[in-house]
């Protein structure tokens, strides 16, 4: 392996970790402060990835167009569908066990693709990226690459350090992890938790939707791209440590480079790896890499 | 046992004699269904045994069934039928690779659990999926149906009476497991495993063996599914049927064997419905829809699952008083 071929596996590993640290923060946040298993976390990003193909030209033709103001519409609708079905559906599952939320969000799933398949159909569609990002830089002598992956990355960096800031420098962030610690004395010191819940929940739908329309451009939007997500995103978040930001971050990019290298080095056993490599882990750490917090 | 049999009781003994005069109503395609239906209710009973048995939530159920179900196609002679003795090396391969899974995921717990269970049943699927043992996505056939004495498997009608007294016997095994006292130890495990631990139960033992039996127990509805289909593919290892299954007996209610037969069927036959051209038209290709639909429905109103439900009526019908009755009623069966 040659070394501009080397680097470029290693961008589309950082790539490929930091999409799947987008949707399995969400998760993980879900799951480590509402206590929630939520099977549908996949469907949300595949309702983004839907959202960029279905949205482009609605929004083409009333505000003029443009991938941003698209992802902006897309952000404020999945804000929208995440605070109404924590209302709707999860704000009934905190007290029920957790195989009846694995019901209930399994139904869930069923009814999105369903939804998907009679709003928009069961074909492959690609999604263009805009004009200014979809050029290739040059790396090496004779290879290129996307300029549209390397603004991925970016924007998943940026957002990473927002969440990371948002977590430990605000108000709000010291209330999610308070909450996630101790629920009933949160409560008990004047902290509205359901308002708290719907927030977090929210921001985890915008978060997932936000990562599937962002990933639209390269991944093409395709039926069933929700659950192939999702498993991936339980491993990140198992191995990483349930409820814990950083664990996830060091996860999804630990699978990004064991999947992305694994594909090149040993093509008959890449499927495989990420699951040896979740054993492995899980049996000498059975709490994860980070335990929560 | 009680004097006087319990609710339960009756219903189960019913149930099993409906299905044994089935054949003579059902057609080819009713028989066929059944038989399907029958076989997951014996994967379902596996699963119960460890989540409603145990407390231990196996994410990887499938690879079981899978392995039963591979291993019946690849150890089939190519001559003539396979005995008996294919029935045993089903569960046999499948209980040996339950018991390596069990050693190594029973270190975690929880959660954890679960994700290590699908880590397993996922390396088993990939390598039915890319090696060519397992024949690819394509799969292999299985040509030379095995026959069991006077029983020729690849009869329908045989087949659906072996299937159901392999179910009436996975039935009553659990059963009398659940009563014996390797069932109360898991029970005990369920409820409060430290408190096990500290009455001097060593644990691990316990649920390795509870974890190996279910696995067996998946093996042979995988042989069953594996003669029936004349057919297997990777997809029998697939997650989405460890998360059917467990669909199933959480949609029957957790905790009752009873449960996994209802939550089967339940599951297949709202399938069916709503797959059915008759009543739904060209909607009917969107039945995920209505599947979907009804399971919300049911973690909305039947909190304890469709077993439940006589309970849950009562309560309306007569008060909360006679609740204690009913749930009385049926700890005798199936605790």
């Amino acid at each position: 392996m040659d070394f501009s071929i080397f680097l470029i596996q290693c961008l589309n590993a950082l790539q490929y970790g930091l999409l799947l640290f987008l949707v399995a923060s969400g998760l993980t946040l879900i799951f480590g402060i509402m206590g929630v298993i939520n099977l549908a976390h996949g469907s949300f990003y595949m309702i983004g990835a839907y959202m960029a193909f279905g949205l482009a030209p609605i929004v083409q033709s009333s505000f003029g167009g443009g991938f941003f103001a698209t992802l902006l519409v897309g952000l404020f609708l999945a804000i929208v569908l995440g605070y109404f079905l924590e209302w709707a559906f999860y704000s009934y599952l905190y007290e029920r066990e957790h195989l009846q939320q694995v019901l209930m969000t399994y139904g869930l799933i069923l009814v999105f693709e369903e939804l998907r398949s009679l709003i928009i159909g069961d074909d492959v569609h690609g999604v263009s990226a805009p004009d200014f990002l979809s050029g290739s830089i040059a790396l090496g002598d004779t290879m290129t690459y996307p300029v549209y992956r390397l603004f991925m990355s970016a924007v998943c960096i940026l957002l990473a350090i927002g969440m990371y800031l948002v977590f430990t420098r605000t108000r709000l962030g010291m209330m999610i992890r308070a909450g996630s610690s101790n629920r009933e004395m949160v409560q008990s010191l004047g902290v509205d938790i359901q308002f708290l819940y719907r927030v977090v929940f929210a921001a985890g739908v915008a978060i997932a939707a936000f990562a599937g329309m962002v990933a639209a451009p390269v991944s093409s939007v395709y039926p069933n791209m929700g659950s192939q997500v999702l498993i991936i995103c339980f491993v990140v978040v198992v191995i990483g440590g349930i409820g814990s930001i950083r664990g996830a971050l060091l996860a999804a990019l630990l699978i990004g480079f064991v999947d992305t290298f694994g594909k090149v080095l040993l093509p008959q056993a890449s499927g495989v790896l990420v699951y040896v490599l979740m054993a492995l882990i899980l049996l000498w750490k059975p709490q994860g890499l980070f335990k929560a917090g | 046992m009680p004097s006087k049999p319990s609710a339960a009781f009756v219903f189960v003994l019913a149930f099993f004699a409906t299905l044994a005069l089935y054949p003579l109503v059902g057609g080819k395609f009713g028989v066929d269904l059944v038989t399907k239906i029958m076989i997951y209710a014996i994967f379902a009973l596996s699963l119960e045994l460890l989540v409603g048995g145990t407390g231990l939530v196996c994410f990887g159920q499938a690879a079981f069934f899978g392995i039963g179900a591979y291993a019946t196609v690849l150890l089939s002679p190519s001559s003539d039928p396979a005995g008996l003795a294919l029935w045993v090396f089903a569960i046999l391969a499948a209980s040996i690779y339950a018991f390596v899974v069990g050693a190594l995921s029973l270190r975690t717990s929880g959660v954890y659990f679960i994700m290590v269970t699908l880590a397993f049943a996922q390396m088993a699927y990939y390598v039915v999926h890319d090696t060519p043992l397992g024949g690819g996505t394509d799969g292999i056939y299985l040509y030379i149906k095995p026959v069991f004495g006077p029983f020729d498997l690849d009869q329908p009608n045989t087949l659906y009476f072996v299937t159901l007294l392999s179910l009436i016997a996975v039935f009553v095994f659990l059963a009398r497991l659940s009563v014996s006292r390797f069932g109360r130890a898991l029970a005990g495990i369920r409820v409060n495993e430290q408190r096990m631990r500290a009455t001097g139960f060593s644990t691990y033992p316990y649920k390795l063996a509870a974890f190996t039996i279910s696995g067996g127990l998946a093996g042979l509805a995988g042989f069953l599914f594996a003669v029936k289909d004349g057919f297997v593919n990777p997809e029998m290892l697939s997650w989405h049927l460890s998360g059917a299954v467990l669909i199933m007996i959480i949609l029957g209610g957790i905790g009752h064997l009873r449960g996994a037969l209802i939550g089967a069927f339940a599951f297949a036959l709202l399938q069916e419905l709503f797959k059915s051209e008759a009543i739904f038209g060209a909607f009917a290709k969107h039945w995920h829809l209505g599947l979907g639909l009804s399971i919300i429905a049911s973690v909305a109103l039947l909190p304890r699952g469709l077993v439940g439900v006589p309970a849950q009526l009562q309560e309306r019908l007569w008060g909360r008083s006679s609740r204690r009755a009913q749930s009385l009623g049926d700890t005798d069966v199936s605790h």
